[in-house]
């Protein structure tokens, strides 16, 4: 089984985790500024690259905390993950 | 006259009366006073000495004395178990050593009920539902998280070598005894 490496708590088997998405997606501060495609590509267009991806995970049943975590979309290997607000190792 | 209400086991008289079993026993607890405790270490550490039990801050630990356990569920959160009858006394000692400052303490004494398992073969028992590696060179004694047994999200404690405390909401708890019965018998 995947082991995912939680900040927290240190590698667990993934089904303890859910998936959240791509990270360091900031919301706009003035959404009222933006276009009509601003506020789409904010929403929905993202990387998905080919290889090392930035992402959102949460620790659902475990510690229960979200967390950033660099994996390999090719191979699925997990790089290393750090807690919201620091910045990667 | 009204009815006195009368707290049953959800685990009922069927399922708490096994007998004893040379890979694994499985018991139901006692009821027991439960609060959720969040907060910050600061708040945490000023909550623990008026509970009587440390907070651990060292990531899936729990500390206990003889009859009040506080166990790590995450850096911001802990599970507080005592006698039944002391819900009261935790309540009011917290709410005076905290005061003003910012934490949440919320009794979970009727969501949660728990079982015991123990015995030479209770981790392969256990792991037929539950994917931690449970040797205790990786889950030693003292050591507790949440984590899942089958379907179910239960919080594992391991209060003796061969001995674990399972947490678990209380609808769910006739489905994490039956699994571990079933497994037991699959062994
Ligand atoms: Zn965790």
């Amino acid at each position: 089984m995947l082991l995912i490496p939680c900040p927290y708590c240190g590698p667990r088997p993934e089904l303890e985790f859910t998936y959240a998405g791509e990270a360091n997606i900031s919301r706009p501060a003035e959404p009222e500024s933006l276009s009509d495609e601003q506020w789409a590509a904010y929403l929905y267009q993202r990387t998905n690259p080919r290889g090392m991806h930035a992402e959102r995970w949460r620790h659902v049943h475990g510690c229960g905390r979200y967390f950033n975590a660099s994996r390999d979309t090719l191979s699925d290997q997990f790089q290393f993950s750090w807690k919201p607000g620091e910045s990667p190792p | 006259m009204a009815e006195q209400p009368v707290r049953q086991s959800a685990l009922g008289a069927a399922r708490a009366t096994q007998g004893p079993h040379a890979a694994a026993c499985l018991r139901a607890l006692p009821a027991a006073s439960r609060f959720s405790f969040r907060g910050s270490p600061p708040e945490a550490e000023t909550a623990g000495v008026a509970f009587g039990v440390p907070f651990s801050l060292q990531s899936c630990r729990a500390h206990q004395t003889e009859d009040r356990a506080a166990l790590w569920l995450g850096p911001d959160e802990w599970l507080l178990l005592a006698p039944e009858d002391a819900a009261r006394a935790v309540q009011a000692a917290l709410i005076r050593a905290l005061g003003e400052r910012p934490y949440a303490l919320i009794g979970i004494a009727h969501r949660n009920t728990a079982l015991e398992i123990s015995g030479p073969r209770a981790t392969m028992v256990l792991n037929a539902g539950c994917p931690l590696d449970l040797h205790t060179s990786r889950f030693p004694v003292g050591m507790c998280t949440r984590t899942i047994l089958g379907k179910a999200e239960i919080i594992l404690w391991r209060t003796a070598s061969e001995v674990f405390h399972i947490d678990v909401w209380r609808t769910f708890a006739p489905y994490v005894w039956d699994f571990l019965i079933e497994a037991r018998a699959r062994l």
